[in-house]
């Protein structure tokens, strides 16, 4: 057990902290959404990849480092720097060709999303499918060698601008439960598809609809085979909740630092609050601590430990209530502050986007604590 | 940074969970905490005999020459196990404070002790179990022979005494008494913190065997979400104070100078999680939880000690803000006046 970073892991972290300070425009710094200034959003995405900082825990082989995941986020996050704008690219579609794309899948896309060039999205969610992934209706029918789409996605972020889709299709509706699903990625130029952008409770449009109208896709754009989607969207998810885990307890542990700082500007609310504020700091350096017992697992067993299970689940709570507290702390909680208010709205989706948190408890009591399945 | 313990660690961990369950199971714990004098005094002879009570006595003292990080192991196992003996009080407690030839008596099995941190007079656990009483002020660090008056304690495995006189032999005095001050509290806040995850994870364990076993309207209950997610919350709590403690032991051990804060934090976020556990597990056993038959109760009359002991977790979570708030705000605090890093889990589709 050794709490330190070893020798190599500082000289990463020092690296990339004197990089970030030369190389993050200010006006970058907070930024809320990557999507206020795409144009600058994308300098600073083409500039991490240059760096070698995108990709952190994709294979050497295709453009990334091995490792160094755990201290890159938390600095990333220490100095309130954007992530790469291709998320949905780095942490869900990327892996995922690399597990079961072909060669030509992967030389293909992957360059792209490193770079930053082409940004992904993801359609999954429907509105009739939400937990229940396996239940989408998005129909794909195969007419030659083209699938001809109709159906509608919710739900996804980046879809306004992404150039790529990867989507969970029903191909065959005949066949048995998990049988009839597809993977597929969508050319998002393709005719027939069309982006709505949806309000939510914060004012924002992070989100959008996706309607599908007789678009054609290639029958080479399916990834990992007809009928083999649901194992392949299993792959995708299972990375989607990996590679969070340490994004989130950084930005976390960067909004404790900024309420530290709000208490120590208002000591009169602080003071009736100590016993709150010491709560969610223990839970937040909690989170963080699981984050790094669930790395170590992994790098021992090769396989992810079930303390991961427990990091998104718990986050959410904690964010919802970390934003509630800073606005006890503020002069005037009666007024929409600009910041505590969006971000405290903007929390009340944590505890449902990316596997709610009744779904999260019931996979933890099914395959963590061998509780008898409920569906 | 590698958050796990060492093949030699992971064996100690196993050779203390099987020695315990062996000497200590649930069905010899009841016999022994009813009857006197309460616990098993020839078990201290079989732990010196193992070499739990000098683990981080110097090999020349006739000790393992380990550190904190092995105690810890240890202390959580004996709370898994619920074990009824003078273990935390002597090792976690009072070690700081003694001198060469005392350690060795420690190693050996000879003395047992227990400490009165703070003003005395005050109450000082397993008083009835030891030969000497460690008595820490601001000032002085005193060895006080154990005499004084037993009283009833909430947790009839922690016995709770007070002391007839509070003069002896000085161990230490100025700036030693205050460094031995601090280290008795930071190994004792951690020890109670692994007690509780040790505990609340035993009881969590047989909540679920029974949500596994117990059929009600033709299903085992744990198929209803009601029973379920409770139990998931408790082992998040549970996983979530581990972690915590964990770090705690490793701060102790390293010398690292966030000790302290992590002692508190760890402590704070384990007693709660240890009773909640506790109440959850009652209340999932239904009318068994509640009986003197089921071990439960011993579990959480346990868990209400170590929430007391030392200071409550809502004095310890406000302890922790007021170190943070005195504390120059971060870099990340710095650059934040604009706005917020949104964490990206939402990202989906």
């Amino acid at each position: 057990m050794e709490l330190r970073d070893t020798p190599a892991e500082a000289e990463f972290r020092a690296g990339l902290r004197a990089w970030i300070e030369a190389n993050l425009p200010a006006e970058l710094r907070g930024r809320r959404s990557r999507l206020e200034d795409l144009d600058a959003s994308r300098r600073w995405s083409q500039a991490l990849s240059e760096a070698g900082y995108a990709g952190p825990t994709w294979p050497t082989a295709y453009g990334g480092r091995g490792a160094a995941e755990a201290v890159m986020l938390e600095e990333l996050a220490r100095a309130n720097a954007p992530q790469h704008i291709g998320v949905i690219g780095l942490g869900m579609a990327g892996p995922t060709i690399i597990a079961h794309g072909t060669e030509a899948q992967k030389s293909r896309y992957l360059p792209s999303i490193l770079s930053a060039g082409e940004i992904w999205c993801q359609g999954f969610s429907e509105p009739g499918s939400g937990s229940d992934l396996a239940s989408v209706r998005t129909r794909a029918e195969l007419r030659g060698d083209t699938f001809v789409l109709n159906g509608q996605k919710v739900w996804s972020s980046y879809a306004q601008i992404a150039d790529w889709c990867i989507l969970l299709v029903q191909s065959d509706p005949g066949a048995a439960r998990y049988q009839g699903l597809t993977f597929l990625l969508v050319d998002m130029h393709s005719p027939g598809i069309e982006v709505r952008p949806l309000r939510q409770i914060t004012g924002d449009a992070d989100f959008n609809e996706i309607f599908f109208t007789d678009t054609e896709v290639p029958k080479a754009q399916v990834l990992g085979g007809i009928g083999q989607g649901w194992a392949v969207a299993m792959t995708t998810l299972l990375h989607e909740r990996a590679t969070f885990g340490f994004s989130l307890t950084g930005a976390l542990e960067a909004a404790l630092g900024q309420l530290l700082r709000l208490a120590q500007d208002q000591p009169a609310q602080a003071a009736r609050l100590t016993d709150a504020i010491g709560r969610e700091w223990i839970q937040m350096q909690a989170l963080k601590l699981t984050a790094h017992r669930a790395l170590a697992q992994l790098a021992a067993s090769g396989r992810p430990g079930p303390e991961g299970s427990i990091i998104k689940l718990a986050w959410s709570e904690s964010n919802q209530r970390v934003t509630k507290l800073a606005r006890e702390l503020l002069p005037d909680p009666i007024l929409d502050d600009g910041h505590w208010y969006y971000l405290q709205l903007r929390s009340r989706a944590n505890s449902i986007e990316a596997g709610t948190s009744e779904i999260l408890r019931n996979i933890i009591a099914e395959r963590v604590l061998g509780l008898p399945r409920s569906r | 940074m590698d958050f796990s313990f060492s093949p030699e660690q992971r064996e100690l961990q196993a050779q203390a969970r099987s020695f315990l369950e062996a000497r200590f199971p649930l069905s010899r714990l009841a016999q022994l905490i009813d009857s006197e004098p309460g616990w098993d005094p020839s078990s201290w002879t079989e732990l010196a005999e193992l070499g739990w009570l000098g683990v981080s006595v110097p090999e020349s003292l006739g000790g393992a020459g380990l550190g904190f990080v092995e105690e810890a192991i240890l202390l959580e196992e004996f709370g898994r196990c619920l074990y009824p003996g003078p273990y935390l009080a002597t090792v976690a407690m009072a070690l700081p404070a003694l001198d060469d030839a005392r350690l060795a008596e420690v190693a050996n099995g000879k003395a047992r002790w227990s400490a009165l941190l703070g003003p005395a007079p005050d109450l000082v656990p397993d008083l009835n179990r030891v030969d000497w009483v460690v008595v820490a002020s601001e000032d002085q660090v005193l060895a006080v022979e154990a005499t004084g008056e037993m009283l009833t304690s909430i947790d009839p495995t922690r016995p709770m005494g007070r002391l007839d006189q509070v003069s002896g032999e000085l161990l230490g005095k100025g700036q030693e008494a205050v460094r031995i001050g601090r280290l008795m509290r930071e190994r004792l806040l951690t020890a109670l913190a692994l007690e509780a995850v040790g505990g609340a994870q035993r009881v969590l364990e047989l909540s679920l065997e029974h949500a596994r076993s117990r059929e009600q309207f033709g299903k085992p209950i744990g198929i209803y979400q009601a029973v379920s997610h409770p139990l998931v919350d408790c082992y998040v709590e549970i996983e979530l104070a581990r972690s915590l403690a964990y770090w705690a032991a490793w701060c102790i051990g390293a010398g690292h100078e966030d000790a302290s804060l992590a002692a508190s934090a760890a402590k704070a976020a384990a007693a709660g999680a240890a009773v909640r556990a506790c109440e959850r597990a009652i209340q999932t056993h239904g009318g068994l939880g509640f009986t003197w038959e089921s071990p439960l109760h011993r579990y959480y009359k346990r868990a209400l000690w170590i929430e007391r002991f030392g200071g409550t977790s809502a004095e310890h979570r406000s302890r922790v803000a007021e170190t943070l708030l005195q504390r120059p705000p971060t870099a990340a605090a710095a650059s934040a006046s604009g706005a917020a890093v949104l964490p990206e889990a939402g990202a989906g589709g």
